[in-house]
């Protein structure tokens, strides 16, 4: 007993103070990647070497739509080994969530030349709001803590990978409890379904009866590439791909998987639409 | 390997058609039917030899035939045997080993799911890896589509064993679990407190993960090695690699080798120190899992600092890894892994100072050494259960030829020892890593990018931290694969948890169950 609460008072506080301070990322960390479109010479190597098609090309009449999604991107950097003149370079940014699946989606169009490289760039959305991290969400927590959050998490198909991560969230350095927020054992006690996907065939009833046990109002996170999109597996005979494919999703927090951090941004994101649907507050 | 060569010829002189050795340490024992009962039997009483895994293959566009595979392991032999067993298509049928030899019962089962052959004589033929409200198809055949869209939810319901008797009920689990972790469904029959008999049902988390690999170039498949089983994402990707590099003839640069190896042993160490804290964790030990999931933070932050990733994703590559490591790295893991030695010491401490947890932990979940090795049971669960086997050590793969260290084998096979076999592996791994950091040569971090040459074989071995990881390769034209098998280390085990949780109260199922901690989706796939 003396050795166990010497061995505390040694370590002191582990917890880190995310999102009010940005974590300690290590200086070889791979966040998502952002896109120079003016500066991109040509998108189909980085296409090409897309492990889970996040980066696609259409041409048709001298053009080029290159499409970059997020929500199907597993931040491995290939895409950046690919294309030249720095134009795609991997970010330290993780926080991602969005409540629109199409928030997660950027296109830039090209006229081609006759090598079928960029002539020149038409037009392009504009990539993710970079931000300090934290600092969206610290600027709200203040007003949400005052309200606890039920998490049931759904592992709907996925390799295992997310939940590892989630469960970090209950490590003493990431600690969510401090926001009043834990993971419940059944879906009639909780407010939020925490899923992972890709949903699979066999999985898919499981997870519609979830849905069907939680209470209203409920609110549901996809998470990780394979959560958003089906990821590297996509849509196939065992596979029907994201969350959104089988139950309405509200947050879609990608990554591969999604640090603790990107989970806390995504969850506390959703916990200011709980609100909002409730009516007690709105942001 | 010649006078075993001589000695099968010479005792199975019809049924052995050739026998060759494509690969090196790969022996290749082509057959003439599809009857492997004799041969098999031999192999097992004669050497002492364990049967790994059996998978299938569909060949009949190629060469008109399936083929079954039975991989065979022979103490102090580095040499992999496998029996090629052809199988016509026009009667896909072969004799099942299941009622022999349990460690086939659902490997052979895959095979009647996913290829429609059917495994003759088998003791339980009813499906496993497809549902019972699956239709009538067979995933792995050739001229099955990948994105078949099959109809939903018909069909019967899956039927459990029942049980009778004043005072026995069911309380059936899942596959939605309350903790969290991976899908499954758990059948309990019990007389009380007592369980009488565990049901399992798995394969929730099929995701056509092997067919998917016969669809997309190998530089994809990399990565989608890395989502057999996330917590193991170095391992296969590494077991992946490895395979293809054998069946190209592609040599690793020596540093690249060493990195694996370090790389291999952070995925171990962090996974082990999370297993040790959750298993105190579920009898109510609960400082002990703060302090090792914050160690664990430690080893993840150095994952992220080598590779990018905290889980080790992204690094593996074929030809070695993909990024190469700067001498300020280096040396920052020497530091932190000091301090992860001495915290994870600390914590060990504080774990055995506790009497309660040891009587909690100590003959809870017992699995008996003659079970685990009929069962095939392998890795931590395996070591603690008196089954001495370690890839490592035994078909040494990477680097790990250069290095010594020891395997920590216990016979007493209950929850106590498999935590005591992680506890052990901690240290030796802490032990691997300093000696391959010091090692740790110049050079070349990967070999430059070669087509990949269609129709060639091979096989890997890894040990994963959860235990053996079989990958089995044959490459196809245009940079792709033809089939790529992958045996998980959960498949040999799950049955295992049966026979531990016999006899012990419900309330101690979820700690029995942590303390083997088996990969769903690694047995899904």
């Amino acid at each position: 007993m003396f050795k166990i609460l010497q061995k505390s008072f040694r370590v002191g506080t582990a917890t880190a103070d995310y999102p009010r301070v940005a974590p300690r990322l290590a200086e070889q960390y791979r966040g998502c990647p952002e896109f120079d479109f003016a500066a991109w010479s040509d998108a189909r190597p980085a296409a090409e070497a897309c492990p889970t098609g996040a980066i696609a090309v259409s041409d048709h009449d001298g053009a080029r739509q290159v499409t970059v999604d997020y929500g199907r991107c597993i931040f491995c950097g290939e895409c950046e080994a690919a294309s030249a003149n720095g134009a795609v370079k991997m970010s330290r940014q993780f926080e991602l969530a969005v409540t629109t699946r199409r928030d997660l989606v950027l296109t830039a169009e090209y006229t081609l030349r006759s090598d079928g490289s960029h002539a020149e760039l038409k037009s392009a959305t504009s990539g993710p709001a970079v931000e300090e991290p934290g600092k969206r969400i610290a600027e709200a927590i203040e007003d949400l803590l005052g309200r606890s959050l039920s998490i049931r998490q759904v592992d709907a198909g996925s390799c295992n990978g997310c939940e590892q991560e989630i469960v970090a969230l209950n490590n003493p350095v990431h600690d969510i409890e401090r926001f009043g927020i834990h993971f419940v054992a059944s879906p009639r006690h909780a407010d939020m379904l925490l899923v992972t996907g890709p949903v699979t065939r066999n999985m898919e009833l499981a997870l519609r009866k979830t849905w069907a046990a939680t209470p209203d109002p409920k609110i549901v996170v996809a998470v990780g590439a394979c959560g958003i999109s089906g990821g590297i597996f996509g849509t196939n005979y065992a596979s029907l791909g994201g969350v959104d494919a089988v139950i309405p999703v509200d947050v879609y927090i990608p990554g591969c998987p999604p640090r603790p951090e990107a989970l806390l941004y995504g969850i506390l994101l959703a916990l200011g639409k709980v609100r909002q649907r409730g009516g007690s507050h709105s942001r | 390997m010649t006078p075993l060569f001589e000695e099968l010829r010479e005792r199975f002189p019809e049924q052995i058609r050739s026998i060759d050795e494509p690969v090196p340490d790969q022996v290749t024992v082509l057959l003439s039917g599809p009857d492997v009962t004799e041969i098999a039997r031999h192999f097992l009483s004669e050497y002492q030899a364990r049967l790994v895994t059996v998978f299938a293959e569909d060949r009949v566009k190629a060469e008109g035939v399936f083929y079954n595979y039975y991989l065979f392991d022979r103490p102090g032999d580095t040499a992999w045997v496998i029996l090629k067993a052809p199988i016509p298509a026009d009667h896909p049928s072969f004799p099942s080993l299941a009622a022999e030899l349990p460690a086939v019962n659902w490997q052979e089962r895959e095979i009647q799911d996913w290829f429609g052959l059917e495994a003759a004589g088998h003791p339980n033929p009813r499906r496993v890896a497809l549902h019972d409200n699956w239709p009538d198809v067979h995933p792995l055949l050739k001229d099955f589509p990948l994105d078949t869209v099959l109809p939903l939810f018909e069909g019967e319901r899956h039927v459990y064993r029942p049980a009778y008797g004043e005072g026995v009920f069911h309380i059936p689990v899942g596959p939605v679990h309350a903790g969290i972790i991976e899908p499954g469904h758990f059948d309990f029959a019990v007389a009380g407190e007592p369980i009488l008999y565990l049901q399992l049902r798995m394969f929730y988390t099929h995701k056509g993960t092997e067919k998917l690999f016969e669809n997309i170039p190998i530089h994809r498949a990399v990565f989608l090695a890395e989502s057999i089983s996330g917590d193991s994402a170095f391992s296969h990707g590494t077991a992946f690699c490895e395979a293809v590099e054998r069946a190209a003839e592609i040599e690793v640069p020596r540093r690249a080798q060493w990195m694996r190896v370090i790389l291999l042993e952070l995925e171990r160490i962090a996974n082990h120190i999370a297993d040790v804290g959750a298993i105190a964790n579920d009898v109510g030990f609960v400082i002990a899992n703060a302090h090792a999931g914050r160690i664990r933070e430690m080893v993840l932050g150095m994952n992220e600092m080598l590779t990018g990733s905290r889980v080790l994703r992204g690094m593996v590559g074929i030809g070695g890894v993909r990024r190469d490591w700067q001498q300020a790295q280096v040396e920052a893991i020497e530091s932190t892994l000091a301090v992860v030695e001495r915290e994870f010491h600390d914590l060990v401490v504080i774990l055995q100072a506790s009497h309660s947890t040891r009587h909690r932990l100590e003959r809870t979940g017992i699995l008996r050494p003659e079970k685990a090795s009929m069962l095939g049971v392998v890795g931590v669960a395996g070591r603690a259960s008196g089954v001495n086997l370690d890839i490592r050590r035994d078909h040494p793969y990477e680097a790990y030829r250069h290095l010594s260290f020891s395997v920590p084998v216990y016979q007493a096979g209950d929850v106590r020892h498999r935590m005591k076999v992680r506890i052990d592996e901690v240290a030796e791994s802490v032990q691997i890593i300093r000696s391959a950091v010091s090692r740790l040569p110049e050079g070349s971090h990967r070999a430059p990018a070669q087509p990949i040459p269609p129709d060639r074989c091979a096989l890997s071995a890894v040990e994963g931290w959860r235990g053996e990881i079989v990958h089995w390769v044959r490459t196809g034209e245009g940079n792709c694969l033809e089939r790529c098998k992958v045996k998980d280390p959960s498949i040999n085990n799950w049955p295992a948890i049966v026979e531990a949780v016999e006899g012990n109260i419900v309330a101690d199922f979820p700690v029995i169950n942590k303390s083997f901690n088996l990969s769903y989706s690694g047995t899904d796939r």
